[in-house]
């Protein structure tokens, strides 16, 4: 019972920071909400037994791709004026319309999961079994999931070497 | 020298050529010597070629190859010798030389020399395989041959674009009878399966009644090609513009030869009309017609060229009336003999435009009668012969004309009235042109008189213009004979005395001035009469307005392009939607995200009503 | 690990309301930085759907497209975030609605 407690509170913490990190107006803030938001799902990838899952979903995602957006953030220097601008653009008129499609949406995903039955299974899949699974079966997407990287790698590369050599740094504040 | 007849249109061809190819390179003296020389040298082989045929007058085919097969349709390059052929060759290749040499003087001046001969000669080869051809269809490439020489000679000073305007007109108003004629071939070869001329009459007098209305349809398509080339009612509109040519072309294409070109595809063919009795009578309605209008307009002009021009039109009409009632061999002779005077006039009025600075208004001219004796002599000669006084070429065939129209039956005398007034203006208009431009008072003052090379061929014309009456043309064996009966004497006496009566009323109107005519001129009707017949019937202002302005408002219309408007509409509807679908292009990422959100809904919807159970 | 009885449909509620929401805010933000928030958010959804499905058989497999999921994130993060530096200098804004030059 334990764990399933543990499980609504995981999900009410993650479903709670995901609404806020949605609405803040500062990165900074929203970017801690949604590392909240990753380690609480992260408990739920631990609570349904995929420890491996849980594991690289802390490392990686709450890790290593938010501090990316860090430290972006810390590069662009948004600032006070961009809080203001964020919030004059969280309006109800505006996000009145989003929220009634996304309210639709959910609500057809309800129906469609209501049909679904029955509990996670009662073994956790051990990370022995899903590294036989990956380079077993899988090998040929792991093998494309590196090109991905790799593209990646290249595209960020370029990007990112273009903004540096152009004229330096620049924050778009007047100086 | 049968067998080397072919030789006859190939040596100006081949001077042709090559004035075409290295004219521009060659000294003047060359150019001249070749232009001439390749068509005397054809003339002296007419010549023998003749003289041979005269001796054993039989008439003679020369097939060189076929030209092309094409299942039973084998049309050969092939010459047909006969009278009629000599008679056409002469008058080509001696007029023609005689031309050629006038032209060595009259264009001495001009740039394009060699253009201008190689043209030249290359009209007399076209016009040889027009009169030699064996079959309608060689025939046919040389009528088009004579057509091409024609535009380019008419253009032949083409940076005025006055010039290439004529050009044009004669060539498309004589395209619409040459249309006219080559429907007439394919129906002629479908009814008769063959285009040989020899073989295809005989074919057609025992597929065809007297009065068949295939033969009908057949001749009156041949007879509006004939109409087109000889410029006759209702396509001859395009030779008083023409002039726009020099001189000398005027006078061999315009008036002696290609013109004429009509009367030799209807006499070649004779035996096919003399199957249509109607064709027949629409050959001489149209030619006494055309001789009247012609004569009248000729009596208004005052440019020397066009008064001369509409006279070849009207005397054409005198050769088609002849051919419509059946009096083939006179037909032949007047063309013959009007060959003769009206190159002498024609390149008379050539001398004249030459020594007075390309003037050609003859009320700007006078008292050249003392100044340029050699072409006065050859005005009043050409004139006299034009008019048809006695012991002239003229009087032997248009007199035979008048005669045989008389004694057609049904409207003979009717014709030969029409012809008679025809003739009483002829004589009016031909001397007003001598007594304005000769008599009178001087008003220019010529530079120079002529010289030999114009004098000369002025000199043989005026001969033969004067003796050429005398000449026998070898046709008999060619043409039907005619009944031998002879009118009663006073119809002669009054064919004689007309012209005369004529040239009495020219002198007391414009020489001598006894007889006044202004109040007759200057009073209503007669100004109106006056103007009609200067603008030539207003048949240039009717067809303006009947083809040439539709034809316009037509590609005015059509400049819009009405049918791609139905295109264009779907166009329209593409641009509609592309402008409503454009519009949802915002550039905004949200809006983006947010119609990609709204399709998912929607297609997640569907699915949702139409398979549940999937899920 | 014991057996536990978390139901499947609830971890998958949950998948589902954290794509609701990721989504909303990807309608609702101008700002590129936090757009770039909402799909991370909504891949993180899909892979917690994944593995619970994976987790209801017993098998590696959703946890292996978790992996990749995790990748296309990180690839996807890393070129973005060199987008943002570009639209960055380029308009001096973040605001995406600037970034209009493709309206038709």
């Amino acid at each position: 019972m334990l764990e399933i407690t543990l499980f609504y509170v995981a999900a009410t913490v993650a479903l709670v920071a995901t609404v806020l990190a949605m609405t803040r107006t500062n990165a900074i803030h929203a970017l801690i909400y949604l590392i909240v938001s990753l380690l609480a799902v992260a408990v739920i990838f631990f609570l349904i037994g995929a420890p491996f899952a849980a594991a690289l979903e802390i490392v990686i995602y709450a890790g290593a791709i938010m501090v990316l957006f860090v430290f972006v953030i810390m590069m662009l220097n948004l600032g006070e004026k961009g809080d203001q601008q964020e919030r004059q653009w969280l309006l109800p008129k505006i996000w009145a319309g989003p929220a009634l499609l996304a309210a639709v949406l959910f609500a057809e995903l309800l129906y469609v999961i209501s049909t679904v039955e029955g509990p996670v299974s009662t073994t956790a899949v051990s990370a022995k079994e899903v590294g036989l699974a990956l380079f077993g079966p899988y090998v040929l997407a792991v093998e494309i999931a590196s090109m991905l990287l790799l593209a990646g790698l290249v595209g960020s590369f370029h990007l990112g070497r273009r903004y540096l050599e152009r004229d330096g740094f620049d924050d778009g504040s007047e100086k | 020298m049968r067998e080397l007849i072919w030789l006859i249109p190939l040596i100006p061809l081949l001077s042709s050529v090559s004035l075409m190819l290295a004219g521009s390179r060659l000294p003047r003296l060359l150019i001249g010597v070749a232009g001439v020389g390749s068509v005397g040298l054809a003339a002296l082989l007419t010549l023998a070629t003749g003289l041979d045929f005269i001796a054993n007058p039989e008439p003679f085919q020369l097939t060189l190859w076929t030209w092309m097969q094409v299942g039973s349709f084998a049309p050969g390059v092939a010459f047909y010798f006969d009278g009629l052929t000599l008679v056409m060759m002469s008058v080509i290749t001696g007029v023609g030389f005689l031309i050629h040499l006038f032209s060595t003087e009259f264009m001495e001046r001009d740039e394009s020399y060699a253009r201008y001969f190689a043209y030249l000669n290359m009209f007399v080869a076209a016009m040889l395989v027009l009169v030699m051809a064996d079959n309608l269809l060689l025939l046919y490439l040389g009528w088009e041959g004579v057509g091409v020489c024609s535009y380019l000679l008419v253009g032949f000073w083409y940076q005025n674009s006055a010039n290439g305007q004529a050009a044009r007109k004669a060539f498309i108003v004589t395209r619409i009878g040459d249309t006219a004629m080559a429907l007439g071939l394919f129906l002629l070869f479908t009814e008769l399966g063959t285009l040989d001329i020899q073989a295809m009459v005989g074919t057609a007098n025992e597929t065809w009644q007297v009065g068949d209305n295939v033969a009908l349809i057949a001749c009156l398509l041949l007879l509006a090609g004939a109409v087109g080339k000889s410029a006759q009612l209702p396509l001859h509109t395009w030779l008083p513009d023409a002039m726009a040519g020099p001189t000398p072309v005027s006078a061999l294409i315009h008036a002696a030869t290609m013109v004429t070109a009509g009367v030799y595809l209807i006499a070649r063919t004779h035996g096919l009309f003399l199957l249509a009795p109607d064709a027949m009578m629409a050959v001489a309605v149209i030619g006494i017609a055309t001789t009247l209008m012609a004569a009248f307009t000729a009596l208004m002009q005052s440019d020397i060229k066009r008064i001369l021009a509409y006279s070849t039109i009207s005397q054409i009409g005198y050769m088609f009336l002849a051919l419509g009632v059946g009096a083939w061999t006179a037909g032949i002779f007047h063309l013959m003999t009007h060959a003769f005077f009206k190159a002498l006039l024609f390149l008379g009025s050539g001398a004249i435009i030459h020594c007075l600075h390309h003037e050609h208004n003859i009320f700007k001219m006078g008292g050249l009668r003392t100044r340029m004796p050699v072409t006065f002599w050859s005005f009043m000669i050409g004139s006299a012969a034009l008019a048809a006084l006695p012991m002239t070429s003229g009087f032997f065939s248009k007199d035979q004309i008048l005669l045989q129209a008389y004694q057609m039956p049904g409207m003979g005398p009717w014709l030969w009235l029409a012809g008679l007034l025809g003739a009483l203006l002829t004589a009016i208009y031909s001397f007003r042109l001598v007594f304005v431009v000769f008599f009178g008072a001087a008003k220019t003052e010529p530079d120079k008189d002529t010289g030999w090379r114009m004098a000369l061929p002025l000199t043989v014309l005026c001969g033969l213009s004067l003796i050429g009456g005398y000449f026998i043309i070898p046709v008999q064996d060619v043409f039907p004979v005619g009944s031998g009966d002879h009118p009663a004497h006073w119809v002669e006496y009054v064919s004689i005395s007309v012209p005369l009566f004529g040239v009495l009323l020219a002198y007391l109107i414009f020489h001598t001035g006894q007889l006044k005519v202004d109040s007759l001129v200057n009073s209503r009707i007669g100004q109106t009469l006056r103007q009609f017949w200067l603008s030539g019937w207003g048949i240039d202002w009717l067809y303006d307005r009947l083809f040439v302005r539709p034809y316009y408002a037509l590609s005015g219309m059509l400049k819009s392009e009405p049918v791609d408007a139905i295109y264009g509409l779907i166009v329209a509807i593409n641009q509609t939607f592309n402008h409503w679908l454009s519009a949802a292009q915002t550039g905004r990422m949200r809006w983006y995200i947010v119609s990609m959100v709204f399709g998912l809904v929607v297609l997640l919807t569907l699915a949702l009503q139409i398979s549940p159970e999937v899920l | 690990m014991d057996g536990l009885n978390i139901p499947l449909n609830h971890i998958l509620l949950v998948s589902s309301l954290l794509f609701a929401i990721g989504m909303m805010g990807l309608m609702i933000r101008r700002n590129i930085i936090f757009i770039l928030m909402s799909l991370e958010v909504m891949l993180n959804s899909a892979a917690l759907a994944f593995v619970a499905a994976g987790a209801h058989w017993g098998q590696p497999d959703g946890q292996i497209v978790f992996m990749l999921i995790l990748t296309v994130a990180a690839a996807e993060v890393a070129v973005g975030l060199g987008l943002v530096l570009q639209v960055q200098k380029r308009f001096k804004t973040l605001d995406m609605d600037h970034a209009n030059r493709m309206r038709g």
